[in-house]
Protein backbone atom coordinates (compact mmCIF):
# COMPACT_ATOMS: atom_id res chain seq x y z
CA UNK A 1 0.00 0.00 0.00
CA UNK A 2 1.09 3.58 -0.89
CA UNK A 3 1.80 5.70 1.93
CA UNK A 4 -0.64 8.58 2.75
CA UNK A 5 -0.95 11.87 5.19
CA UNK A 6 -3.42 10.31 7.58
CA UNK A 7 -6.51 12.75 9.12
CA UNK A 8 -9.38 12.94 10.85
CA UNK A 9 -12.28 15.55 10.19
CA UNK A 10 -14.35 16.98 13.33
CA UNK A 11 -16.84 18.68 10.97
CA UNK A 12 -18.68 18.36 7.72
CA UNK A 13 -16.36 22.29 7.03
CA UNK A 14 -13.50 20.30 8.65
CA UNK A 15 -13.32 17.58 6.16
CA UNK A 16 -14.64 19.85 3.19
CA UNK A 17 -11.40 21.88 3.71
CA UNK A 18 -9.36 19.03 4.29
CA UNK A 19 -10.78 17.46 1.29
CA UNK A 20 -9.83 20.34 -0.60
CA UNK A 21 -6.60 18.78 -2.18
CA UNK A 22 -5.51 17.24 -4.57
CA UNK A 23 -5.68 13.23 -4.46
CA UNK A 24 -7.62 13.42 -1.42
CA UNK A 25 -9.81 10.59 -0.24
CA UNK A 26 -12.63 10.24 2.29
CA UNK A 27 -12.76 7.69 4.60
CA UNK A 28 -15.63 5.99 6.03
CA UNK A 29 -16.23 2.28 7.34
CA UNK A 30 -13.18 1.70 4.37
CA UNK A 31 -14.47 -1.46 3.27
CA UNK A 32 -14.32 0.22 -0.29
CA UNK A 33 -11.57 2.18 0.04
CA UNK A 34 -9.04 -0.05 2.21
CA UNK A 35 -9.64 -2.76 -0.01
CA UNK A 36 -8.34 -1.19 -2.80
CA UNK A 37 -5.68 0.27 -1.35
CA UNK A 38 -4.38 -2.76 -0.85
CA UNK A 39 -4.15 -3.56 -4.58
CA UNK A 40 -3.02 -0.03 -5.76
CA UNK A 41 -5.73 0.22 -7.34
CA UNK A 42 -6.94 3.16 -5.11
CA UNK A 43 -3.83 5.25 -3.72
CA UNK A 44 -5.45 8.77 -2.11
CA UNK A 45 -1.88 10.77 -1.02
CA UNK A 46 -4.58 11.96 1.47
CA UNK A 47 -6.74 10.20 3.47
CA UNK A 48 -9.66 12.11 6.08
CA UNK A 49 -11.26 10.11 8.12
CA UNK A 50 -15.02 11.69 8.30
CA UNK A 51 -15.89 9.01 11.32
CA UNK A 52 -16.57 11.18 13.80
CA UNK A 53 -19.39 13.13 11.71
CA UNK A 54 -22.43 13.94 12.73
CA UNK A 55 -24.35 12.23 9.93
CA UNK A 56 -25.01 8.99 12.20
CA UNK A 57 -29.10 9.72 12.10
CA UNK A 58 -31.90 7.98 10.28
CA UNK A 59 -35.21 10.66 11.21
CA UNK A 60 -38.25 10.97 10.44
CA UNK A 61 -38.62 13.63 7.45
CA UNK A 62 -41.41 16.20 7.84
CA UNK A 63 -44.51 15.10 5.54
CA UNK A 64 -43.43 11.22 5.72
CA UNK A 65 -40.35 10.25 3.92
CA UNK A 66 -37.05 9.47 5.82
CA UNK A 67 -33.66 10.81 5.91
CA UNK A 68 -30.43 8.98 6.25
CA UNK A 69 -27.02 10.24 7.53
CA UNK A 70 -24.26 9.38 5.44
CA UNK A 71 -22.35 7.85 7.80
CA UNK A 72 -25.38 5.62 9.13
CA UNK A 73 -23.94 1.64 9.36
CA UNK A 74 -25.25 -0.65 6.57
CA UNK A 75 -26.40 -2.88 9.29
CA UNK A 76 -28.32 0.03 11.74
CA UNK A 77 -30.31 0.94 8.16
CA UNK A 78 -31.35 -2.22 7.37
CA UNK A 79 -32.59 -3.08 11.37
CA UNK A 80 -34.09 -0.06 11.56
CA UNK A 81 -37.87 0.17 12.34
CA UNK A 82 -39.23 2.99 10.01
CA UNK A 83 -36.79 1.10 7.94
CA UNK A 84 -38.66 -2.40 7.55
CA UNK A 85 -41.71 -0.80 7.70
CA UNK A 86 -42.47 1.52 5.24
CA UNK A 87 -39.00 0.83 3.07
CA UNK A 88 -38.82 -3.07 2.79
CA UNK A 89 -37.00 -3.16 -0.27
CA UNK A 90 -33.77 -1.13 1.26
CA UNK A 91 -33.86 -3.15 4.57
CA UNK A 92 -34.20 -6.86 2.27
CA UNK A 93 -31.11 -4.94 -0.43
CA UNK A 94 -29.16 -4.46 2.57
CA UNK A 95 -29.51 -7.38 4.27
CA UNK A 96 -28.51 -8.96 1.17
CA UNK A 97 -25.33 -7.69 0.75
CA UNK A 98 -21.48 -8.47 1.81
CA UNK A 99 -21.52 -10.29 5.05
CA UNK A 100 -23.06 -9.20 8.53
CA UNK A 101 -19.14 -8.07 9.49
CA UNK A 102 -18.72 -5.37 6.33
CA UNK A 103 -22.49 -4.19 7.28
CA UNK A 104 -21.51 -2.96 10.49
CA UNK A 105 -18.90 -1.42 8.56
CA UNK A 106 -20.05 0.22 5.69
CA UNK A 107 -21.88 3.49 5.02
CA UNK A 108 -24.39 4.78 2.90
CA UNK A 109 -22.46 7.18 1.21
CA UNK A 110 -19.69 4.53 1.40
CA UNK A 111 -21.92 1.85 -0.29
CA UNK A 112 -23.37 4.53 -3.04
CA UNK A 113 -19.40 5.24 -3.87
CA UNK A 114 -18.25 1.42 -3.90
CA UNK A 115 -16.34 0.06 -7.01
CA UNK A 116 -16.54 -2.68 -9.25
CA UNK A 117 -16.05 -5.93 -8.85
CA UNK A 118 -14.37 -6.40 -12.22
CA UNK A 119 -11.47 -8.66 -11.92
CA UNK A 120 -9.13 -6.22 -14.26
CA UNK A 121 -10.15 -3.43 -12.45
CA UNK A 122 -8.97 -4.60 -9.17
CA UNK A 123 -5.58 -6.43 -10.76
CA UNK A 124 -2.90 -3.37 -11.78
CA UNK A 125 -1.41 -5.80 -14.82
CA UNK A 126 -4.53 -5.42 -16.55
CA UNK A 127 -5.79 -2.98 -18.54
CA UNK A 128 -8.64 -1.03 -17.57
CA UNK A 129 -10.26 2.39 -18.96
CA UNK A 130 -11.61 3.03 -15.08
CA UNK A 131 -8.82 2.78 -13.21
CA UNK A 132 -6.15 3.74 -16.12
CA UNK A 133 -7.75 5.99 -18.73
CA UNK A 134 -6.79 4.62 -22.13
CA UNK A 135 -5.45 1.62 -21.26
CA UNK A 136 -8.03 -0.37 -22.48
CA UNK A 137 -10.45 -3.21 -21.19
CA UNK A 138 -9.37 -6.38 -20.46
CA UNK A 139 -12.68 -7.63 -19.78
CA UNK A 140 -14.37 -7.04 -23.04
CA UNK A 141 -12.47 -10.05 -25.11
CA UNK A 142 -11.61 -11.62 -21.42
CA UNK A 143 -13.68 -13.30 -18.81
CA UNK A 144 -16.64 -10.99 -18.84
CA UNK A 145 -19.19 -13.51 -16.84
CA UNK A 146 -20.03 -11.32 -14.01
CA UNK A 147 -20.07 -8.40 -16.83
CA UNK A 148 -23.12 -5.66 -17.87
CA UNK A 149 -25.07 -6.37 -20.49
CA UNK A 150 -26.67 -2.48 -19.92
CA UNK A 151 -25.38 0.60 -20.23
CA UNK A 152 -21.56 -1.43 -21.22
CA UNK A 153 -19.14 0.70 -23.86
CA UNK A 154 -16.65 -0.25 -25.69
CA UNK A 155 -14.51 1.24 -23.20
CA UNK A 156 -15.80 -0.36 -20.40
CA UNK A 157 -18.66 -3.14 -19.19
CA UNK A 158 -18.18 -3.37 -15.05
CA UNK A 159 -20.96 -3.57 -13.40
CA UNK A 160 -21.85 -1.30 -10.29
CA UNK A 161 -22.02 -4.31 -7.41
CA UNK A 162 -24.34 -2.04 -5.20
CA UNK A 163 -27.58 -3.59 -3.67
CA UNK A 164 -28.46 -0.69 -1.66
CA UNK A 165 -28.20 1.27 -4.34
CA UNK A 166 -30.60 -0.40 -6.53
CA UNK A 167 -33.64 -0.29 -3.88
CA UNK A 168 -32.99 3.13 -3.54
CA UNK A 169 -33.33 4.02 -6.93
CA UNK A 170 -36.58 2.21 -7.15
CA UNK A 171 -37.51 4.50 -4.28
CA UNK A 172 -36.51 7.79 -6.11
CA UNK A 173 -34.20 8.41 -3.67
CA UNK A 174 -31.90 11.86 -3.12
CA UNK A 175 -28.27 12.61 -2.22
CA UNK A 176 -27.49 15.32 -0.44
CA UNK A 177 -23.70 16.75 -0.78
CA UNK A 178 -21.86 19.44 0.36
CA UNK A 179 -18.70 21.79 -0.93
CA UNK A 180 -16.71 24.60 -0.77
CA UNK A 181 -19.31 25.69 -3.53
CA UNK A 182 -21.98 24.84 -1.41
CA UNK A 183 -24.52 21.92 -0.91
CA UNK A 184 -26.78 20.16 -3.63
CA UNK A 185 -29.24 17.31 -4.13
CA UNK A 186 -28.85 15.38 -6.55
CA UNK A 187 -31.87 12.78 -8.25
CA UNK A 188 -30.15 8.96 -7.35
CA UNK A 189 -31.76 8.29 -10.86
CA UNK A 190 -29.20 11.71 -12.32
CA UNK A 191 -26.67 10.75 -9.72
CA UNK A 192 -24.91 7.87 -11.63
CA UNK A 193 -22.85 7.70 -14.92
CA UNK A 194 -22.64 5.04 -17.81
CA UNK A 195 -18.76 4.79 -18.66
CA UNK A 196 -19.64 5.80 -22.50
CA UNK A 197 -15.92 7.01 -23.06
CA UNK A 198 -14.98 8.47 -19.40
CA UNK A 199 -15.36 5.13 -17.26
CA UNK A 200 -13.15 6.80 -14.49
CA UNK A 201 -15.77 9.14 -13.70
CA UNK A 202 -19.03 6.95 -12.41
CA UNK A 203 -20.99 9.71 -10.70
CA UNK A 204 -21.58 13.13 -11.25
CA UNK A 205 -19.53 13.99 -7.47
CA UNK A 206 -16.71 16.61 -7.78
CA UNK A 207 -13.49 16.26 -5.98
CA UNK A 208 -14.11 17.38 -2.16
CA UNK A 209 -17.66 17.24 -2.67
CA UNK A 210 -18.88 15.04 0.38
CA UNK A 211 -22.39 13.47 0.91
CA UNK A 212 -24.07 14.08 4.10
CA UNK A 213 -27.39 12.61 3.46
CA UNK A 214 -29.97 10.55 1.30
CA UNK A 215 -33.59 11.13 1.85
CA UNK A 216 -36.28 8.79 0.74
CA UNK A 217 -40.04 10.19 -0.28
CA UNK A 218 -42.66 9.26 1.49
CA UNK A 219 -44.43 5.86 0.54
CA UNK A 220 -48.35 6.41 -0.63
CA UNK A 221 -50.75 4.35 1.05
CA UNK A 222 -50.93 -0.02 -0.70
CA UNK A 223 -47.13 0.52 -1.92
CA UNK A 224 -45.50 -2.80 -1.37
CA UNK A 225 -41.48 -3.29 -2.09
CA UNK A 226 -39.64 -6.11 -2.80
CA UNK A 227 -35.62 -6.96 -3.38
CA UNK A 228 -34.71 -10.02 -5.36
CA UNK A 229 -31.07 -11.21 -5.69
CA UNK A 230 -29.79 -13.83 -7.74
CA UNK A 231 -26.37 -15.55 -7.04
CA UNK A 232 -24.09 -18.29 -7.45
CA UNK A 233 -24.26 -18.91 -3.83
CA UNK A 234 -27.18 -18.09 -1.55
CA UNK A 235 -25.17 -15.34 1.00
CA UNK A 236 -21.89 -13.50 1.24
CA UNK A 237 -21.73 -12.83 -3.20
CA UNK A 238 -22.65 -9.89 -5.12
CA UNK A 239 -25.75 -10.29 -7.99
CA UNK A 240 -25.47 -12.00 -11.13
CA UNK A 241 -29.09 -10.14 -11.55
CA UNK A 242 -31.39 -8.39 -8.83
CA UNK A 243 -34.51 -6.31 -9.36
CA UNK A 244 -35.74 -3.78 -6.36
CA UNK A 245 -39.55 -3.51 -7.21
CA UNK A 246 -42.27 -0.99 -5.68
CA UNK A 247 -45.61 -1.07 -6.80
CA UNK A 248 -49.14 -0.04 -5.66
CA UNK A 249 -51.61 -2.16 -7.09
CA UNK A 250 -55.39 -1.38 -6.92
CA UNK A 251 -57.09 -5.21 -6.70
CA UNK A 252 -55.56 -6.13 -9.48
CA UNK A 253 -54.90 -2.99 -11.37
CA UNK A 254 -51.34 -1.29 -11.28
CA UNK A 255 -51.48 2.44 -10.45
CA UNK A 256 -47.77 2.94 -9.82
CA UNK A 257 -44.43 1.03 -10.49
CA UNK A 258 -40.91 1.82 -9.97
CA UNK A 259 -38.34 -1.01 -11.10
CA UNK A 260 -34.40 -1.06 -10.76
CA UNK A 261 -31.98 -4.05 -12.15
CA UNK A 262 -28.80 -4.91 -10.14
CA UNK A 263 -26.09 -7.14 -11.13
CA UNK A 264 -26.51 -6.43 -15.15
CA UNK A 265 -25.74 -2.99 -15.72
CA UNK A 266 -22.94 -0.06 -15.36
CA UNK A 267 -25.13 2.20 -12.78
CA UNK A 268 -27.58 1.00 -11.15
CA UNK A 269 -30.33 0.17 -13.48
CA UNK A 270 -34.22 2.38 -13.42
CA UNK A 271 -36.19 0.68 -15.79
CA UNK A 272 -38.18 3.33 -17.06
CA UNK A 273 -39.24 1.23 -19.80
CA UNK A 274 -40.53 -1.81 -17.79
CA UNK A 275 -42.40 0.96 -15.83
CA UNK A 276 -44.44 2.03 -18.69
CA UNK A 277 -45.81 -1.79 -19.66
CA UNK A 278 -46.49 -2.20 -16.08
CA UNK A 279 -48.56 1.27 -15.11
CA UNK A 280 -52.47 0.80 -15.78
CA UNK A 281 -51.87 -2.35 -16.90
CA UNK A 282 -53.66 -5.36 -14.89
CA UNK A 283 -51.03 -7.43 -12.63
CA UNK A 284 -50.88 -10.56 -14.29
CA UNK A 285 -47.94 -12.75 -15.30
CA UNK A 286 -48.44 -11.97 -19.29
CA UNK A 287 -48.04 -8.17 -17.96
CA UNK A 288 -45.00 -8.83 -15.61
CA UNK A 289 -43.59 -10.79 -18.74
CA UNK A 290 -43.61 -7.39 -20.68
CA UNK A 291 -41.94 -5.74 -18.72
CA UNK A 292 -39.41 -8.13 -18.01
CA UNK A 293 -38.58 -7.85 -22.21
CA UNK A 294 -38.65 -3.92 -21.73
CA UNK A 295 -36.36 -3.98 -19.21
CA UNK A 296 -34.08 -6.10 -20.92
CA UNK A 297 -34.57 -4.61 -24.25
CA UNK A 298 -31.55 -3.06 -25.07
CA UNK A 299 -29.45 -5.76 -23.20
CA UNK A 300 -25.97 -6.41 -25.08
CA UNK A 301 -24.53 -9.84 -24.18
CA UNK A 302 -20.96 -10.29 -24.24
CA UNK A 303 -19.19 -13.89 -24.25
CA UNK A 304 -19.67 -15.31 -21.20
CA UNK A 305 -22.80 -13.61 -19.96
CA UNK A 306 -25.78 -14.19 -22.13
CA UNK A 307 -27.50 -15.94 -19.64
CA UNK A 308 -27.73 -12.38 -17.65
CA UNK A 309 -30.37 -12.00 -19.77
CA UNK A 310 -32.97 -14.57 -19.54
CA UNK A 311 -31.51 -14.21 -16.20
CA UNK A 312 -32.38 -10.54 -15.35
CA UNK A 313 -36.17 -10.99 -17.10
CA UNK A 314 -37.10 -14.03 -14.86
CA UNK A 315 -35.75 -11.81 -11.95
CA UNK A 316 -37.89 -9.17 -12.96
CA UNK A 317 -41.07 -11.30 -13.27
CA UNK A 318 -40.21 -12.91 -9.88
CA UNK A 319 -40.16 -9.79 -8.04
CA UNK A 320 -43.11 -8.42 -9.67
CA UNK A 321 -44.89 -11.80 -9.15
CA UNK A 322 -43.75 -11.16 -4.76
CA UNK A 323 -44.95 -7.45 -4.76
CA UNK A 324 -48.39 -7.66 -6.23
CA UNK A 325 -49.03 -11.44 -4.09
CA UNK B 1 4.21 -4.84 -0.87
CA UNK B 2 0.59 -5.24 1.33
CA UNK B 3 2.90 -5.43 4.39
CA UNK B 4 4.22 -2.41 6.60
CA UNK B 5 7.57 -2.82 7.63
CA UNK B 6 8.08 -3.33 11.34
CA UNK B 7 11.00 -1.75 12.89
CA UNK B 8 13.21 -4.66 13.79
CA UNK B 9 15.89 -4.71 16.44
CA UNK B 10 18.38 -7.73 17.08
CA UNK B 11 15.92 -9.62 14.98
CA UNK B 12 13.23 -8.72 17.57
CA UNK B 13 10.06 -7.42 16.16
CA UNK B 14 9.72 -4.01 18.06
CA UNK B 15 6.84 -4.76 20.23
CA UNK B 16 5.28 -1.30 21.83
CA UNK B 17 3.95 -3.07 24.42
CA UNK B 18 7.60 -3.31 25.74
CA UNK B 19 8.35 -0.09 25.82
CA UNK B 20 5.52 2.42 25.93
CA UNK B 21 2.96 0.22 27.52
CA UNK B 22 2.16 1.20 31.25
CA UNK B 23 -0.54 -0.99 32.45
CA UNK B 24 -3.60 0.19 34.43
CA UNK B 25 -3.67 -2.67 36.49
CA UNK B 26 -1.35 -5.44 37.00
CA UNK B 27 -0.24 -8.44 34.22
CA UNK B 28 -1.52 -11.29 35.64
CA UNK B 29 -2.97 -13.04 32.57
CA UNK B 30 -1.57 -16.87 32.16
CA UNK B 31 -1.06 -17.20 28.34
CA UNK B 32 0.15 -20.98 28.61
CA UNK B 33 2.86 -19.39 26.32
CA UNK B 34 5.23 -18.37 29.13
CA UNK B 35 8.16 -17.34 27.63
CA UNK B 36 11.33 -19.30 28.22
CA UNK B 37 14.08 -16.67 28.11
CA UNK B 38 13.25 -13.88 29.63
CA UNK B 39 11.01 -11.89 27.39
CA UNK B 40 11.24 -14.67 24.75
CA UNK B 41 8.87 -17.01 23.31
CA UNK B 42 8.89 -19.74 20.64
CA UNK B 43 7.78 -16.84 18.30
CA UNK B 44 9.72 -14.65 18.74
CA UNK B 45 12.52 -17.17 18.57
CA UNK B 46 11.17 -18.26 15.15
CA UNK B 47 11.15 -14.69 14.15
CA UNK B 48 14.61 -13.40 14.89
CA UNK B 49 15.70 -16.85 13.39
CA UNK B 50 14.56 -15.86 9.96
CA UNK B 51 15.85 -12.60 10.04
CA UNK B 52 19.37 -14.51 10.84
CA UNK B 53 18.91 -17.34 8.71
CA UNK B 54 21.02 -19.21 10.60
CA UNK B 55 19.33 -22.02 13.22
CA UNK B 56 22.78 -23.33 14.95
CA UNK B 57 23.78 -21.35 18.21
CA UNK B 58 22.52 -19.59 21.57
CA UNK B 59 24.04 -16.44 20.63
CA UNK B 60 21.24 -15.19 18.61
CA UNK B 61 18.78 -16.14 21.75
CA UNK B 62 21.09 -14.42 24.41
CA UNK B 63 21.59 -11.22 22.16
CA UNK B 64 17.93 -11.08 21.43
CA UNK B 65 16.66 -11.48 25.57
CA UNK B 66 18.48 -8.64 26.05
CA UNK B 67 15.90 -6.36 24.60
CA UNK B 68 16.84 -2.40 24.38
CA UNK B 69 13.79 -0.45 25.09
CA UNK B 70 16.01 2.88 23.90
CA UNK B 71 16.68 1.05 20.86
CA UNK B 72 12.90 0.07 20.13
CA UNK B 73 11.55 3.36 20.64
CA UNK B 74 13.83 5.09 18.57
CA UNK B 75 13.19 2.31 16.05
CA UNK B 76 9.70 3.00 15.77
CA UNK B 77 9.57 6.74 15.68
CA UNK B 78 11.80 5.72 12.76
CA UNK B 79 9.12 4.71 10.40
CA UNK B 80 8.51 7.99 8.40
CA UNK B 81 5.27 9.25 8.99
CA UNK B 82 4.37 6.87 11.86
CA UNK B 83 1.55 8.00 14.23
CA UNK B 84 1.03 7.35 17.93
CA UNK B 85 -2.63 5.40 18.77
CA UNK B 86 -3.98 4.54 22.53
CA UNK B 87 -5.58 1.62 21.83
CA UNK B 88 -7.99 -0.28 24.55
CA UNK B 89 -8.26 -3.92 23.68
CA UNK B 90 -10.06 -6.35 26.11
CA UNK B 91 -10.01 -3.65 28.42
CA UNK B 92 -6.22 -2.63 28.42
CA UNK B 93 -5.23 0.32 26.84
CA UNK B 94 -1.86 0.43 24.66
CA UNK B 95 -0.17 2.77 23.23
CA UNK B 96 1.74 1.71 19.96
CA UNK B 97 3.39 4.30 17.39
CA UNK B 98 2.28 2.64 13.77
CA UNK B 99 2.37 3.41 10.25
CA UNK B 100 -1.13 4.59 9.38
CA UNK B 101 -1.19 1.79 6.67
CA UNK B 102 -1.36 -0.82 9.85
CA UNK B 103 -4.43 -2.46 9.96
CA UNK B 104 -5.85 -3.20 13.09
CA UNK B 105 -5.74 -6.53 11.76
CA UNK B 106 -1.83 -6.12 11.81
CA UNK B 107 -1.42 -4.26 14.92
CA UNK B 108 -2.96 -6.58 17.37
CA UNK B 109 -1.36 -9.26 15.57
CA UNK B 110 2.34 -7.94 15.14
CA UNK B 111 2.32 -4.77 17.94
CA UNK B 112 0.04 -6.00 20.50
CA UNK B 113 1.28 -9.98 20.04
CA UNK B 114 -2.23 -10.91 20.33
CA UNK B 115 -2.26 -13.53 17.92
CA UNK B 116 -5.57 -15.29 18.00
CA UNK B 117 -7.04 -12.85 15.69
CA UNK B 118 -6.10 -14.98 11.95
CA UNK B 119 -5.52 -13.73 8.88
CA UNK B 120 -6.93 -15.47 6.07
CA UNK B 121 -7.25 -13.31 2.86
CA UNK B 122 -6.66 -10.24 4.24
CA UNK B 123 -9.59 -8.15 2.12
CA UNK B 124 -12.73 -8.70 4.01
CA UNK B 125 -14.08 -11.95 2.64
CA UNK B 126 -13.70 -14.26 4.66
CA UNK B 127 -14.05 -13.43 8.23
CA UNK B 128 -10.42 -15.18 9.93
CA UNK B 129 -10.29 -11.78 11.56
CA UNK B 130 -13.24 -10.72 12.86
CA UNK B 131 -13.29 -8.99 15.96
CA UNK B 132 -15.37 -6.68 18.16
CA UNK B 133 -15.57 -2.96 18.37
CA UNK B 134 -17.49 -1.24 20.56
CA UNK B 135 -19.35 -4.59 20.84
CA UNK B 136 -19.92 -5.03 17.18
CA UNK B 137 -18.08 -7.50 14.37
CA UNK B 138 -16.01 -6.12 12.06
CA UNK B 139 -13.52 -7.48 9.92
CA UNK B 140 -10.18 -6.04 11.39
CA UNK B 141 -8.08 -6.33 8.39
CA UNK B 142 -10.59 -3.59 6.43
CA UNK B 143 -9.10 -1.47 8.82
CA UNK B 144 -6.67 0.78 9.95
CA UNK B 145 -5.90 1.14 13.85
CA UNK B 146 -4.89 4.44 13.53
CA UNK B 147 -8.89 5.32 13.32
CA UNK B 148 -9.97 3.36 16.61
CA UNK B 149 -8.77 5.34 19.53
CA UNK B 150 -11.27 5.64 22.10
CA UNK B 151 -12.83 2.50 20.49
CA UNK B 152 -13.18 -0.57 22.86
CA UNK B 153 -12.07 -3.66 21.04
CA UNK B 154 -12.21 -7.46 22.10
CA UNK B 155 -10.38 -9.80 20.19
CA UNK B 156 -10.49 -13.74 21.27
CA UNK B 157 -8.26 -13.27 23.63
CA UNK B 158 -10.87 -11.38 25.62
CA UNK B 159 -13.72 -13.76 25.82
CA UNK B 160 -12.64 -15.75 28.64
CA UNK B 161 -12.82 -14.26 32.01
CA UNK B 162 -10.79 -15.70 35.14
CA UNK B 163 -9.71 -18.72 32.46
CA UNK B 164 -13.65 -19.11 32.79
CA UNK B 165 -14.62 -19.66 28.81
CA UNK B 166 -17.78 -17.72 27.58
CA UNK B 167 -20.56 -19.51 26.89
CA UNK B 168 -19.65 -19.40 22.93
CA UNK B 169 -16.57 -20.70 23.28
CA UNK B 170 -17.86 -23.85 25.49
CA UNK B 171 -20.46 -24.10 22.79
CA UNK B 172 -17.54 -24.76 20.22
CA UNK B 173 -15.97 -27.62 22.40
CA UNK B 174 -19.04 -29.38 23.52
CA UNK B 175 -19.98 -29.49 19.47
CA UNK B 176 -16.44 -29.83 18.21
CA UNK B 177 -17.30 -26.55 15.74
CA UNK B 178 -13.98 -26.90 14.44
CA UNK B 179 -11.05 -28.97 12.71
CA UNK B 180 -7.77 -26.96 12.19
CA UNK B 181 -8.66 -24.12 14.12
CA UNK B 182 -7.86 -21.45 11.90
CA UNK B 183 -11.20 -19.91 11.18
CA UNK B 184 -12.74 -20.75 14.67
CA UNK B 185 -11.35 -17.36 16.55
CA UNK B 186 -13.21 -15.20 13.74
CA UNK B 187 -16.70 -17.56 14.18
CA UNK B 188 -16.59 -17.30 17.71
CA UNK B 189 -16.64 -13.72 17.66
CA UNK B 190 -18.92 -13.89 14.77
CA UNK B 191 -21.47 -16.00 17.20
CA UNK B 192 -20.33 -14.02 20.41
CA UNK B 193 -22.05 -10.79 18.74
CA UNK B 194 -24.62 -12.63 16.81
CA UNK B 195 -26.15 -13.32 19.99
CA UNK B 196 -27.34 -9.89 20.46
CA UNK B 197 -28.21 -9.60 16.55
CA UNK B 198 -31.93 -9.72 15.25
CA UNK B 199 -31.88 -13.01 13.80
CA UNK B 200 -34.45 -15.25 13.50
CA UNK B 201 -34.51 -18.75 15.78
CA UNK B 202 -34.05 -21.21 12.54
CA UNK B 203 -30.49 -23.12 11.38
CA UNK B 204 -31.46 -21.39 8.07
CA UNK B 205 -31.43 -17.95 10.27
CA UNK B 206 -28.01 -18.34 11.75
CA UNK B 207 -26.43 -20.18 8.19
CA UNK B 208 -27.25 -16.21 7.09
CA UNK B 209 -26.14 -14.63 10.33
CA UNK B 210 -22.79 -16.66 10.22
CA UNK B 211 -22.06 -16.45 6.08
CA UNK B 212 -19.20 -13.82 7.23
CA UNK B 213 -17.32 -16.14 8.42
CA UNK B 214 -16.02 -18.99 5.27
CA UNK B 215 -14.30 -22.46 6.88
CA UNK B 216 -12.17 -24.50 4.59
CA UNK B 217 -12.47 -27.41 6.44
CA UNK B 218 -16.22 -27.43 6.31
CA UNK B 219 -16.91 -27.49 10.40
CA UNK B 220 -20.50 -25.57 9.39
CA UNK B 221 -22.69 -27.89 10.82
CA UNK B 222 -21.24 -28.18 14.06
CA UNK B 223 -20.71 -24.75 14.27
CA UNK B 224 -24.39 -24.01 13.47
CA UNK B 225 -25.12 -26.42 16.01
CA UNK B 226 -22.96 -24.76 18.65
CA UNK B 227 -24.38 -21.09 17.74
CA UNK B 228 -27.71 -22.87 18.13
CA UNK B 229 -26.92 -24.02 21.78
CA UNK B 230 -25.08 -20.93 22.68
CA UNK B 231 -28.29 -18.80 21.76
CA UNK B 232 -30.39 -20.96 24.12
CA UNK B 233 -27.80 -21.07 26.88
CA UNK B 234 -28.51 -17.41 26.64
CA UNK B 235 -31.88 -16.73 25.88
Amino acid sequence: MQAFRYSQARSVDGALRAGGTADTSFLAGGTTLIDLMKLDVMTPQTVVDINALPLDQVEAATGGGVRIGAMVKNSDLANHALIRQKYAVLSEALLSGASPQLRNMATTGGNLLQRTRCYYFRDVNYACNKRDPGSGCAALDGYNRIHAVLGGSDHCVAVHPSDMAVAMMALEATVHTSSPKGGRALALNEFYLVPRDTPQKENVLEPGELITHVTLPAMAEGTRSFYIKLRDRAQYEFALASVAAVVRVNGKHIERARLALGGVATKPWRSMEAERALEGKTANRETFERAADAAMAGAKPLQYNGFKVELGKMAVVRALESVTA
Amino acid sequence: MDQPKHPQVNGHVATDQETNHQPKQKETEPSGREPVFGRFSRRSFLAQLGAAGVAASTAPLAHAAQTDTADETNAAARVPGAVPVTLNVNGKEYRVTVDPRTTLLDTVRDHLQLFGTKKGCDHGQCGACTVHVNGRRVNSCLSFAVMHEGDKITTIEGLAENGQLSVVQQAFLEHDGFQCGYCTPGQIMSATALLKEPIGPADDDVRAAMSGNICRCGAYSNIVAAVQQARTKTA
